[in-house]
């Protein structure tokens, strides 16, 4: 077994771990941690499949992940009431319909805002993505039926079959399964023909036209496909909270992901657990300190940057290994 | 003799009042090796990256194997068989030789919307693979990242890419630039064998190959071909002496 995939397993494992010693412990609120954790490594695995796969990187994923929240909301807001919603359509208290919505709506989003967005690259890409996620924040902000800019209570946890998920040891295991079986399709999607293509055209886009693959549709596809993921956690994360609001769908959200797989590395499987991690402890231990916590997670960021750009997994495991 | 496999009819390409391809017709025939030469900024460039796909011309044809190209996208033409070699390597640098040349492969199979199943353990890639590394006598260098080999290893790889897709058309842009006197000997008797595949379409500056290898040579001087020919009729072509050759010949 490769260094990296001790790493990754270690990690799997101590994530996994925490609640438990927590529990014994008798310090519940840290599984709410943990869960945090898992909702963000979520989304930043979705951001980590067109940013570390195919280099798009997008400062609109909060766009998703939002979307995600919302959906979660406005189904549930629905059930809870009892008014069809569009078409006639009831809502849901589901988690697994409320999933399925959510990836379809991201999905469509996506397929729109990446067929524009991935004409342009580099910087233009950065701040197409950042206006369109711009643009989902104000109509957010302006729509008074689901809350508007106070944004949207969830009274009641969506519900999981055979499961109650106001525990929040329950609760915390639904998103750690999610997150697993999102790095094992990451996984997949990395090793198969389509993630040959999609990294053959980060690294060069004009040797993957010059053999016969059209670069647009791999990247749109990768596009598409990370929208869902993050829109996934978003859903999750409306569900934590029990509440969601325009601040998910804020260029904020969109930074702090790309953040995530900085810190842990970027493309690498297990960067967004290990980033994700990092950024919640962080958060959790600096901000208990000082309400300035950001600058020194600017602090840590910018040696990131400067000294270990594989994130913590490069500053471990050493350099990507292309099979 | 035979339909011409690539056929470059009357083309044309003007940036302002530079005009970079002027009526330019070019045919390659099965079997042969035709190359092109002509100075710097006879547009050349300009006209290979017409035959690619990446400059539109703005009149004229250019057909492969029968089928008009010159509107297509460059991932179709390639898919319609040109393959090509860049003048200055582009590979995918972060994966191994072998990782290039299946990409290639993969291409070549038609479909890269596969999500399951894992490259590596795909034999039709990997096999197909190492069989055109060995042809090109880079078997050794196959886990070899892309961006460390040395830089003729870097061309070898290309042909290799080039092999692996079913190719009618070669198109390769100076493959011998950077290479020694000795990697230029073993290019060039490769070269001579790589026309029974497809035919060759050879921009080069070595003479001493072009001389080796073409069957037939055009030359190509301010966007126009000023004269086409045999190696001989072209070392006699005084126009050819005047605007290229020199004393070369």
């Amino acid at each position: 077994m490769s260094r990296e995939n001790i790493l990754n397993l270690v990690l799997a494992l101590a994530l996994l771990a925490v609640p438990y010693i927590a529990q014994a412990a008798g310090q519940p609120f840290t599984i709410t941690l943990a869960t945090r954790i898992a909702i963000l490594a979520l989304a930043a695995t979705g951001l980590n499949i067109a940013l570390g796969l195919g280099g798009l990187v997008s400062f609109g994923h909060a766009a998703f992940f939002g979307v995600g929240g919302y959906v979660a909301g406005i189904l549930s807001s629905h059930a809870f009431s009892g008014d069809p919603m569009l078409f006639g359509l009831p809502g849901s208290k589901q988690m697994l319909v409320v999933w399925l919505v959510a990836m379809g709506t991201a999905g469509l989003l996506g397929l729109a805002i990446g067929v524009i967005s991935l004409r342009t690259s580099g910087v233009y890409f950065i701040m197409i993505t950042l206006a369109f996620a711009q643009m989902v924040y104000y109509f957010a902000m302006s729509w008074p039926a689901y809350g508007g800019e106070d944004g949207l209570s969830i009274v009641v946890r969506n519900q999981f079959p055979g499961v109650n998920t106001m525990r929040p040891m329950n609760f915390f295991m639904i998103c750690y399964g999610v997150l697993l079986v999102g790095i094992v399709l990451s996984a997949l999607i990395r090793s198969s023909r389509f993630g040959a293509a999609l990294q053959a055209v980060r690294q060069n886009d004009v040797r993957v036209a010059a053999v016969g693959i059209s670069p647009m549709p791999i990247r749109l596809t990768a596009f598409v496909l990370s929208a869902m993921l993050t829109a996934v956690a978003g859903a999750l994360y409306a569900d934590l909270n029990r509440f969601v609001s325009p601040s998910m769908l804020s260029w904020h959200m969109s930074g702090e992901l790309i953040v995530l797989i900085i810190l842990g590395g970027t493309g690498r499987l297990m960067g967004p657990v290990a980033g994700a991690a990092l950024y919640v402890i962080f958060e959790h231990l600096l901000g208990g300190l000082t309400e300035r916590w950001q600058f020194f997670l600017g602090l840590i960021l910018l040696a990131t940057v400067l000294f270990a750009r594989g994130g913590l997994i490069g500053l471990i495991a050493g350099k990507v290994r292309h099979g | 003799m035979a339909d011409p496999v690539l056929s470059i009819q009357n083309l044309h390409k003007s940036f302002g009042a530079l005009k970079a391809t002027d009526g330019v017709s070019i045919d390659l025939h099965p079997g042969e090796i035709h190359a092109l030469i002509g100075p710097n900024g006879a547009g050349k460039s300009t006209l290979i990256h017409q035959i690619c796909g990446t400059v539109k011309p703005d009149s004229g044809t250019i057909t492969l194997a029968g089928r008009e190209i010159g509107r297509l996208p460059v991932a179709e033409r390639a898919r319609l068989g040109l393959g090509r070699t860049f003048q200055i390597s582009s590979l995918a640098g972060e994966f191994s030789a072998l990782r290039n040349v299946m990409l290639a492969v993969q291409a070549g199979q038609g479909s890269s919307f596969a999500f399951f199943k894992p490259v590596m353990r795909d034999r039709s890639l990997t096999d197909a693979a190492m069989d055109r590394l060995e042809r090109v006598g880079l078997a050794a260098r196959a886990n070899v990242t892309a961006s460390e080999l040395s830089h003729g290893e870097k061309r070898q790889l290309e042909i290799a890419i080039a092999l692996a897709l079913d190719v009618k058309a070669f198109l390769l842009d100076e493959p011998m630039a950077g290479m020694g006197p000795e990697g230029s000997k073993v290019l060039t008797g490769f070269l001579d064998s790589l026309r029974q595949e497809a035919p060759i379409l050879l921009v080069e500056h070595d003479m001493d190959a072009v001389f080796a290898l073409a069957d037939r040579i055009s030359v190509l001087v301010y966007g126009r071909v000023i004269a086409t020919g045999t190696v001989n009729e072209i070392r006699n072509d005084p126009a050819v002496r005047q605007a290229y050759l020199g004393d070369h010949a």
